[in-house]
């Protein structure tokens, strides 16, 4: 009887990465649409899907000009359905295709909990083997700017603690789309991490094509006081801080994880191994964080080498406000993470 | 009479009908043997659930376990009706489809058992049964969430017919075999009427002509909760279907010939003109819910009156009595009968042994099929590996 078989090429990592200085500067929301669009010239088992990504342009611009390239067929506007769209990837997946589901945000991710969570991560398990669920799911991650509490979810937190799937959270042009590349050729599921607030951040990014191996953490500063370590958007809060600190002689090693499942653990410790001192920012609630994660691996691997307890640098453990400047007190920023190293290093 | 049953409209056992020979069934068509593979289908299915539930009192069979009895013609006649490669998803009721799919009855079995040689490793157990070369995507737990999975392999069969433009079987052959127009059977139980995912999925088929018939396995009852309890307008779900703007109709799931006759051409339609439909398919369990059901909720006077129109007993009725051969011999003998009966024990025999022989998944199998493409760090603490095979592909 006939079986469906297909493969997913994992792309060729062996390839030395292209320069990260130049003079190609384009905006993040530009390396996404550029990392969707080769691959779905190169593959047309891709589609993209979500609310208003078609017609409208997408919510945020990150589509703009697909549909026209691409048609209806596969740059495809879906209704307010989240759970419903999220549950026809999952099924599309299985079946052989390679779907990209945009949420608006991920805030809106929680109404398709269960198909992202239940079905997702676990039908290559249940099904021993028989199917795997490669879909990225990808969107807005985090405060966007006084949205409030319920349009401000950092769902790192609560998304890592399931296994079975892939998270990435790029801060930079650069990695947005070298990390998009990745994840879409992926044989597993990525949920997929961007920032409302970095879609127009520009950076070079290189004309070759490139693809960012997972679990790779990107050193951004080197300094051998302490080490900073983040993902995505708070990466510039530690850079920020580590400038300031810098100024009063406190070198800073700066880590920007790229992918949290995987986590480069490895990098994180032998950053500690020379600096002794860790403090992990986060833009999630700190109970069961991803930094209360990096803080636990760091004791159970380097507790000798440490000479001050880890610290983890969360958003306020309080929902998110909508104030201006309640919303900024409660983010992790960089005065917040400076004062965190300075105690660290005992620097008053 | 409860709600459930005066929904379904149960009259007393209904005479056996002589069926007309005149052409213009889809079931006229069949050879004789098809239908009695059908009644043989029904047959190891029942045949099956019995030794389950005998395992699971006996502690072989672990968790909950769904049995399908009364249910058979439901998925016997309407896996019938489609083509070996059309995609089928359904609940955590699902035995008797993945035997009426073909799973071989021993894989079924062990997976019940946690037996490495169970259709899913011994990884998913009764609720999730997977079988890749019968295109069976699974037995699902949390009720409604394989309506969304249903839209999905339908809305991919449809994509790679209308955009591939070639089977997905080989990606790299542009214009090789073109690809088919296929439909997916996505199978619920009417408490999963009340669920949204539901809703989102039928707004969606409708919207995107997704080539998906919603089987509703309407058996009465969510656990202890009767329809008419739970869903608005039970006594036409069709209505429902309308307001997605698909197709809805209501079968009749106690005879198994009728069954097929009314959704046979619903599958035809909807393949071709590659539309969304729902069925409202008129069943009924015997059991209890799960295998711990004191049944509070219905008498035992309904269910002897739906036993009376039991869907196996029925066919095997017709088979025997109604349906003749050219030289006016019934086209399954009392012999015949008999020795169908002797040879599903013997088979379901088997597949309890097998499940019974096989050993229990190996420990490593712990930390395998979590991902496909593993690699270190995704776990502070597990070391994820491929697996072995699995044994059905
Ligand atoms: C989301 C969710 N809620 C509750 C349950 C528990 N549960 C399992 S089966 C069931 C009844 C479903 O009845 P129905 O859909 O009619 O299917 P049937 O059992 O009759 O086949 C319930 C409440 C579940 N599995 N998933
Ligand atoms: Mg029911």
């Amino acid at each position: 009887m006939t079986t469906i078989e297909h493969t997913i090429e994992l792309p060729d990592f062996s390839k030395p990465l292209p320069p990260r200085e130049g003079d190609r500067v384009i905006q993040f929301r530009e390396a996404l649409r550029e990392a969707m669009s080769e691959e779905m010239r190169r593959d047309e088992r891709i589609f993209l899907m979500g609310e208003e990504v078609a017609q409208y342009n997408g919510a945020y611009k990150i589509s703009q000009g697909m549909l026209d390239e691409f048609g209806p067929k596969r740059i495809i506007d879906a209704p307010i359905s989240e759970n419903g769209f999220a549950g026809l990837a999952v099924g599309a997946a299985m079946y052989g295709l390679k779907p990209i589901i945009e949420f608006m945000s991920w805030s809106f991710s929680l109404v398709a909990a269960d198909q992202i969570l239940n079905n997702v991560p676990k039908m290559l398990y249940m099904s021993g083997g028989q199917w795997g669920c490669p879909v990225v799911f990808r969107g807005n991650d985090g405060a966007g700017g006084q949205l409030g509490s319920t349009h401000s979810w950092c769902v790192e937190g609560l998304y890592s603690n399931v296994p079975g799937m892939k998270i990435a959270i790029p801060s930079n042009p650069y990695d947005a789309k070298g990390l998009l590349k990745t994840a879409i050729r992926e044989l597993d599921p990525v949920f997929f991490l961007e920032s409302e607030r970095m879609l127009g951040d520009k950076g070079h990014v290189p004309p070759e094509e490139y693809y960012i191996p997972f679990g790779q953490a990107r050193l951004a500063r080197e300094g051998g006081d302490c080490t900073l370590v983040s993902f995505g958007r708070p990466v510039h809060f530690c850079m920020e801080a580590a400038e300031t600190l810098a100024q009063s002689g406190i070198e800073c090693d700066v880590l920007d994880m790229r992918t949290i499942r995987p986590l480069d653990i490895d990098a994180v410790i032998e950053s500690v191994k020379k600096t002794g001192r860790v403090v992990v920012v986060d833009q999630c609630w700190p109970f069961a964080s991803v930094a209360s994660e990096v803080c636990t691996q760091v004791m159970e691997r380097a507790f000798d080498w440490l000479d001050h307890p880890p610290v983890r640098v969360n958003t306020e453990d309080v929902p998110t406000p909508y104030a201006k400047n309640l919303e900024a007190a409660y983010l992790p920023n960089a005065g917040r993470i400076a004062a965190a190293v300075r105690n660290a290093v005992g620097a008053k | 009479m409860s709600h459930a049953a005066a929904e379904l409209k149960m009259t007393t056992a209904p005479a056996p009908r002589t069926r007309p020979n005149t052409g213009g069934r889809s079931s006229d068509a069949l050879p004789a043997a098809t239908l009695v593979q059908w009644l043989r289908d029904m047959m190891l299915i029942r045949e099956f659930e019995n030794r389950c539930a005998q395992a699971y009192q006996q502690a072989k069979i672990g968790g909950f376990c769904h049995l399908y009895t009364g249910q058979e013609a439901a998925a016997v006649g309407t896996i019938a009706a489609t083509n070996p490669d059309d995609p089928i998803v359904t609940a955590y009721r699902d035995h008797g489809h993945a035997l009426a799919r073909g799973m071989d009855p021993g894989a079924c079995m062990a997976e019940m058992f946690g037996k490495a040689t169970g259709c899913a490793k011994g990884k998913g157990g009764s609720m999730h049964m997977f079988d890749k070369p019968h295109w069976l995507f699974g037995g699902h737990g949390i009720v409604g969430a394989q309506t969304a999975l249903g839209t999905g392999l339908a809305f991919a069969a449809r994509y790679e017919w209308e955009v591939l433009k070639r089977p997905l079987a080989n990606p790299g052959v542009t214009g090789a075999t073109p690809a088919k127009k296929k439909v997916c059977l996505t199978y619920l139980g009417d408490g999963a009427l009340n669920q949204g995912v539901l809703h989102e999925s039928m707004n969606l088929a409708g919207l995107w002509d997704i080539p998906v018939i919603y089987i509703v396995e309407n058996n009465g009852y969510s656990m202890g909760t009767a329809i008419a309890r739970g869903t608005t307008m039970a006594h036409d779900l069709t209505k429902k279907a309308e307001a997605y703007g698909m197709r809805g109709e209501i079968i009749d799931g106690f005879d198994v010939i009728d069954l097929y006759d009314a959704f046979k051409p619903l599958v035809d339609w909807c393949r071709e003109n590659q539309k969304p439909a729902f069925v409202d398919l008129k069943t009924y369990r015997y059991l209890g819910h799960s295998m711990s059901d004191p049944q509070k909720y219905r008498t035992k006077d309904e269910v002897e009156q739906f036993k009376s129109k039991d869907s196996i007993d029925r066919m095997a009725h017709v088979l025997m009595n109604e349906r003749k051969n050219k030289d006016s011999t019934p086209v399954l003998s009392e012999q015949a009968f008999t020795d169908l009966q002797t040879s599903i024990k013997e088979q379901v025999r088997h597949a309890m042994e097998f499940a019974e022989n096989s050993p229990v998944p190996d420990a490593s199998e712990l930390h395998t099929d979590v991902y496909l493409n593993p690699m270190p760090n995704l776990s502070p603490t597990a070391e994820y590996r491929h697996g072995a095979k699995n044994p059905l592909l």
